[in-house]
């Protein structure tokens, strides 16, 4: 089961265009609303209301600065499960829980024989998975595998929650390892690429560049954020809170 | 990455255990020490515990400890279930060689055979588990070839100090057998010295341009974070705290998890007032102090790849 199949029928994945996203987080909580009803419920939340809400999300949207200056942008940059062609996250799985569809290349956890040893979390340099601290197994992305070939749904929900919920259009799903697919001709028109190549883990979901800026006369500098401290709680932080303060006299 | 107390204590708890397991069958399978059967009773007994205690250990950290028996199944490409199978394998032939020497049916092929199969076992089983480490591309600390080889240098080190604790207090210890502690300490030492030097030297081979496909453009700077408090992965693989008092831990480590232990040996081999139990007792506990610091170190100072994405600029 954790062997990888030899080459999968289909290449199923997103493109996601890095020049339209606008960071509203409507893929994430549409990710979040779908899922933790479907195939990996529940996705559960810990200390929702409290001082350290935390909880097992499928897709995140990280915002970065990037250049400097004039020539500096804010980029808006979708995380999420790349459905790697070789991905390593399989092949630790000492039980065969995590595993790559041969059909179409998705990559999923069965929660029926998932330990929670949280390995393949490791093994992925993506951050894509995120254990289920109540659950007790691995959540991850799965496409929508409950949804992509659901066909009590009407055709034009058969997408990923994330690609029907972007108001901007900035999530494409189809099948890449077909080279004539609307996905495959997006990725070639716009110079698509891949997270990490040199890891060598081939993955699936593609990246499409923000284009050059047009204008660049109207812009603004930002201060860098002040980060903030958490409060340490347990006994055990408040060790090593006192650990840190004695060894850096 | 964070440093779990469980996984802590499963690979030094049964890192020592398969140590005094393998130490102590080639002892007696070189008629080193008298195969008295109580001697061989406390001290597998003592093995078995430390490796039975750190395997349950292990399990402490899964989210279904009950589907444990699962990770049995995946050993044609996991480590992590190649361990679990050789955990288990090794403790038939060394528990029927064991039982050989408990009811002296010493001394014939098969009990040989049963000892060397042993120590074959209780070595591949160690280094199944330094290569869980070592197999990951995702940590540039942990995917050298230095760490499942010093994995099982270190169990050997840590059950050679078990090793003499057990004979001093049976009255059955020889000058061998500090030896075999002192010089498989110093080597340990060494070769982890060697590794905290090569892991500072090798270069960072990944960046945040690169992980974010972004560095065409600039220098790649975290500014909004997707969560307003950490989440699994931030907690799991974004610990700090050991990079930062790297240099003073290591030392600690050296002191106590080598340094005094290899003077106590030596002690033994000089003619003390002190009882020489009391010199091995001394070895072991800072032996474990020492290994317990070595072994957080080797979690809390390792930077993964993912970092990239939460306002690392290299890894």
């Amino acid at each position: 089961m954790t062997s990888l199949p030899k080459s999968t029928g289909k290449k199923l994945g997103l493109v996601i265009d890095l020049d339209i996203c606008v960071g509203c987080q409507g893929c994430v909580t549409s990710c979040k609303e779908w899922n933790t009803g479907g195939y990996s419920a529940p996705l559960t939340d810990e200390d929702p209301y409290g001082a350290d809400p935390h909880g097992a999300w499928l897709n995140r949207v990280h915002g970065y600065e990037v250049g400097e200056g004039a020539e500096g942008r804010t980029v808006h940059f979708p995380r999420s499960c790349l459905h790697c062609d070789t991905p390593d996250c399989v092949t630790v799985c000492p039980t065969g829980a995590s595993y790559k569809r041969e059909e179409d290349g998705i990559v999923l956890v069965n929660p029926d024989t998932c330990i929670g040893c949280k390995l393949c979390s490791w093994a992925c340099p993506y951050g894509a998975r995120e254990y289920d601290y109540d659950d007790g197994v691995m959540k991850k992305c799965t496409l929508c595998v409950d949804r992509i070939y659901n066909e009590n749904l009407d055709p034009r929900d058969r997408v990923p929650a994330c690609v029907r919920a972007c108001p901007t259009g900035a999530r494409h799903f189809g099948d890449l390892g077909d080279p004539e697919s609307e996905v495959s001709q997006l990725v070639r028109d716009r110079g698509g690429y891949d997270l990490l190549p040199e890891m060598g883990y081939r993955p699936v979901n593609k990246y499409l560049p923000p284009r050059e800026a047009r204008d660049v006369s109207s812009a603004v500098l930002i201060d860098e954020p002040a980060t903030t401290k958490n409060e340490k709680t347990s006994a055990a932080d408040r060790f090593f809170a006192w650990a840190d303060q004695v060894l850096s006299r | 990455m964070h440093p779990a107390y469980s996984v802590i204590l499963f690979t030094t708890a049964s890192g020592a255990g398969y140590g005094l397991l393998a130490l102590l069958s080639i002892a007696g399978l070189l008629n080193l020490v008298p195969l008295d059967p109580w001697l061989g009773f406390t001290g597998f007994l003592v093995s078995y515990a430390f490796i039975t205690i750190g395997l349950l250990s292990s399990t402490f950290h899964l989210g279904h400890p009950e589907r444990a028996w699962r990770a049995f199944s995946q050993w044609r490409t996991s480590w992590l279930s190649r361990e679990g199978v050789m955990a288990i394998a090794t403790y038939v032939p060394t528990g029927m060689f064991a039982l050989g020497w408990f009811f002296d049916w010493t001394g014939g092929w098969v009990w040989a055979l049963l000892g060397w199969l042993g120590v074959v076992f209780s070595i591949v089983t160690v280094y199944c588990t330094g290569m869980i480490y070592a197999s990951l591309k995702t940590i540039r600390q942990w995917h050298m070839p230095q760490v499942a080889p010093l994995y099982v240098l270190l169990a050997a080190a840590t059950g050679a100090v078990l090793l003499n604790l057990l004979l001093t207090v049976f009255g059955d210890a020889r000058p061998w057998s500090f030896w075999t502690a002192i010089v498989l300490l110093a080597s340990a030492m060494l070769f982890k010295m060697q590794y905290w030097v090569a892991a500072e030297t090798d270069s960072k081979s990944h960046t945040a341009g690169r992980a974010t496909g972004l560095g065409r453009f600039g220098k790649v700077r975290a500014f909004e974070p997707p969560h307003s408090t950490p989440n699994f992965v931030m907690r799991e693989m974004g610990h700090r705290v050991g990079r930062k008092h790297a240099r003073t831990l290591r030392t600690l480590a050296v002191v106590f998890g080598f340094a005094i232990p290899i003077a106590a040996s030596a002690m033994l081999l000089l003619s003390s007032p002190l009882p020489s139990w009391l010199w091995a007792t001394v070895a072991t506990v800072s032996g474990a102090i020492g290994i317990l610091i070595e072994r957080w170190l080797f979690f809390a100072e390792a930077q993964h790849v993912v970092t990239l994405f939460y306002g690392e600029q290299e890894a």
